[in-house]
C-alpha cells in the first residue's frame, strides 16, 4: 500500500495490531490470558526474589536432593527407554508376530490412562505384597513401591511411548537396500547395526529420549502415589513445590517453579532443534 | 545373553533375532504397562461385583465425577475455538517467527503440570497473587475453586487441537478456499463450508485427545483444587484421596472408571486414525 494516501480516504485510523482478522484476534487473546498472563505472573514474582535470594533457595541442600532424582533419575530413565524403545520400534517395524497390534496399541496406553490411575496401578503392582513387587521383594529383597527405584518405574512407565513413537516413522521409511548393500559388501550383522542403521536412527532416538526425559521431569500425578516423597530419599522437585506452596513458602515454591521453567524452556529448544536434525537425515540419506 | 553374544557372532541374524527382539519387547511392555494396567481391573473386583458397585454410592465420588464433567464442558469447547482459530491462523501462512509462534502453542506439553497449577496461584491467589488485589476487590474466587481449576485444565490441554488441525491445513493448501471466495462466498461461509469439513477428522482427533487429558488432569488441578473433598475435588484427586485413606477399594473403583475413559479414548483414537488412512486412500478417486 502507498504511504502517502490521502487521509480522508482512510478509514478511521486503528493501530496495527487491531487490524488482525478474527482468527488472529482470538488466537492472541486467548495465549494472553491462558499462557502469557500466567508466564509473566510467575516471572515477575521469580525476579522480585532478587538473585542472590533466588540462587539460595534454588540451591537449598533439600532442592538440590529433589534435582538429583527429578533430572537425574528421569534421565536415567529416558535412557533405558531409548534402549527398549528401540527393541520394540524395530519389533513393530521390521518382525511379524502374534499380538503385534496389541503391542502396539499398549504402546499408547501411558498417553492415555490418566496418570492419577498410572499411579495407583503402578503402586500396588510393585508394592511388596503386589504382583511384581512380591517377587521382587522375595527373591532379590528389592523393594521398589514407596523408594526411589518405584520413581524411576513410573519415569519410565510415561516415557517409553516418545521413543516408540519417534524411531517407528524412520525406520519404516529406511531402506533395507541399505543393509542389504553393507551385507553383499561383507560387513557383519553387527557392523551393519551399528555404521549403518543407528546412526540414521540417532537423531529419532535422541529426539525420543529428550522428549520422554522432559515429560518424566516434569511427570507428577503418577510419582506422586508410588514416591514415599520422603525429602532426600524419593522426592520429585515438583512435589516439594507443592509443600513448599502447602507451607505458604511462596518464595520458594515460586524460586524451584522458575527452574523447571527454565529446564522446560531449554529442553523445548533441543527437541526442536534434534528434529531439524532428523529432517535434515531424512532430506540427504547417506 | 549368552545367545544373544552367539547370534551376534553367528552372523544368522534373521532366524534368532526375529524371536528374541518381539519376546524383549513385549517382556518389558507387559512389565512397564500391560500388568499395571490389569492390576487396576482386577483390584476394583477384588472382592467380587457388589463391592465394586456399592462404590458407586459415596456421595463425594458422584461430587468428584460432577466436577470433573463441568471442567471438561468448558474446556473441550474454548479449546476447541482457540485451536480452529489458530490453525486457519497460522496455517498455510509464511511469517517470520511462525516456527516460534508454533513452539509457543506447544509450551504446556514441555512445562510440568505443577508448575502449571503454581503459575496460577501466583496469578490470582487473593494474598500472594499478581492480581490477588483485582481479585480480592471484585470478590471472584479463584483459587480454591472451579474457574481456577478448569483454567488449569485449559492450558494444559490447548495445543491439542492445533497441533492436530495445522499440519492438515498445510497439506491441503488455499485452492478451494479461493475458488469459494471467488464465487461470493464471506470468509465466515467459507470457514463453516469448506474449511471445517475438510478438517473434520483432525477435529475429531484433537477434540477426543483434549476431552481425554482433561478429564484426567491431576497435577495442575491438584495444585489449584485446594482437594477440598465434596467440593473441589476432581476424579483424579479423588483416585489419590481414597489411596492416601487406605480406601482401596474407592480408589480402585474410582480408578477403573477413569481408566475406562482412558481406554475408550484410545480405542475412538484408533478408529479415527483407521478412517483417516481409509480416507487418504480413497481421496485421489473423487
Amino acid at each position: 500500500m502507498a504511504p502517502a494516501s490521502p487521509a480522508r480516504l482512510r478509514r478511521p485510523a486503528l493501530p496495527s495490531w487491531l487490524q488482525l482478522s478474527w482468527s488472529w484476534r482470538i488466537t492472541w487473546l486467548y495465549l494472553a490470558l491462558v499462557l502469557f498472563l500466567p508466564l509473566g505472573a510467575m516471572t515477575l514474582k521469580a525476579a522480585a526474589v532478587g538473585p542472590v535470594q533466588f540462587w539460595q533457595l534454588a540451591t537449598t541442600a533439600e532442592a538440590l536432593a529433589t534435582y538429583r532424582i527429578s533430572f537425574g533419575l528421569a534421565l536415567v530413565a529416558a535412557l533405558v527407554n531409548g534402549v527398549f524403545g528401540v527393541v520394540i520400534a524395530w519389533a513393530l517395524v521390521r518382525c511379524s508376530f502374534f499380538g503385534r497390534r496389541l503391542l502396539d496399541s499398549l504402546i499408547d496406553l501411558p498417553f492415555a490412562l490418566p496418570t492419577a490411575v498410572a499411579g495407583l496401578a503402578l503402586a500396588s503392582i510393585y508394592s511388596s505384597n503386589g504382583w511384581l513387587g512380591a517377587p521382587l521383594d522375595a527373591l532379590f529383597g528389592l523393594k521398589v513401591s514407596f523408594t526411589w527405584l518405584g520413581v524411576g518405574i513410573a519415569m519410565m512407565f510415561i516415557s517409553l511411548p516418545f521413543v516408540v513413537r519417534s524411531v517407528e516413522p524412520v525406520l519404516e521409511a529406511l531402506e533395507r537396500e541399505q543393509e542389504e548393500a553393507a551385507w553383499c559388501l561383507g560387513a557383519s550383522p553387527r557392523q551393519t547395526l551399528l555404521k549403518v542403521v543407528l546412526p540414521q536412527l540417532m537423531p529419532a532416538i535422541l529426539a525420543g529420549v529428550a522428549q520422554g526425559y522432559s515429560r518424566a521431569v516434569g511427570e507428577y500425578g503418577s510419582v506422586v502415589m508410588i514416591s514415599s516423597n520422603v525429602p532426600f530419599r524419593d522426592l520429585i522437585t515438583p512435589t516439594l513445590i507443592i509443600q513448599k506452596l502447602e507451607e505458604y513458602d511462596f518464595s520458594s515454591a515460586t524460586v524451584i517453579g522458575m527452574v523447571m521453567l527454565m529446564f522446560s524452556l531449554v529442553s523445548l529448544l533441543v527437541i526442536n532443534g534434534l528434529q531439524v536434525w532428523g529432517r535434515h537425515w531424512e532430506g540427504n540419506p547417506v | 545373553m549368552r545367545s544373544l553374544l552367539r547370534f551376534l557372532r553367528s552372523g544368522k541374524i534373521r532366524p534368532s533375532a526375529s524371536v528374541l527382539i518381539p519376546l524383549i519387547a513385549g517382556l518389558y511392555v507387559a512389565v512397564i504397562i500391560l500388568l499395571p494396567a490389569l492390576e487396576v481391573v482386577s483390584g476394583a473386583f477384588a472382592k467380587g461385583l457388589q463391592p465394586f458397585l456399592d462404590n458407586f454410592e459415596s456421595e463425594e465420588l458422584h461430587s468428584a465425577v460432577r466436577m470433573t464433567l463441568m471442567m471438561t464442558a468448558i474446556a473441550v469447547p474454548a479449546n476447541t475455538i482457540f485451536g480452529l482459530s489458530a490453525a486457519t491462523a497460522i496455517a498455510r501462512r509464511q511469517f517470520p517467527g511462525k516456527a516460534f509462534l508454533l513452539s509457543v502453542i506447544d509450551l504446556p506439553f514441555s512445562i510440568s503440570p505443577v508448575v502449571v497449577g503454581l503459575m496460577l496461584v501466583l496469578l490470582y491467589s487473593p494474598t500472594n497473587g499478581l492480581l490477588g488485589g483485582i481479585v480480592t476487590s471484585l470478590g471472584w474466587k479463584i483459587i480454591f475453586s472451579w474457574p481456577g481449576m478448569t483454567l488449569a485444565t485449559i492450558i494444559v490441554t490447548f495445543p491439542f487441537m492445533a497441533r492436530e488441525v495445522i499440519p492438515l491445513l498445510e497439506e491441503e493448501g488455499w485452492d478451494q478456499e479461493e475458488a469459494a471466495r471467488t464465487l461470493g462466498a464471506s470468509s465466515w461461509q467459507v470457514f463453516w463450508k469448506v474449511t471445517l469439513p475438510s478438517v473434520r477428522w483432525a477435529v475429531l482427533y484433537g477434540l477426543i485427545l483434549t476431552t481425554a487429558r482433561a478429564l484426567g488432569e491431576f497435577g495442575a488441578v491438584a495444585v489449584v483444587s485446594g482437594n477440598i473433598a465434596g467440593q473441589t475435588q476432581t476424579l483424579p484427586l479423588f483416585v489419590e484421596d481414597a489411596y492416601k485413606q487406605y480406601d482401596t477399594e474407592l480408589a480402585y473403583g474410582a480408578a477403573l472408571v477413569l481408566g475406562g475413559v482412558g481406554l475408550v479414548s484410545l480405542l475412538l483414537k484408533l478408529l479415527v486414525e483407521q478412517v483417516i488412512g481409509g480416507n487418504k486412500e480413497t481421496e485421489p478417486m473423487n
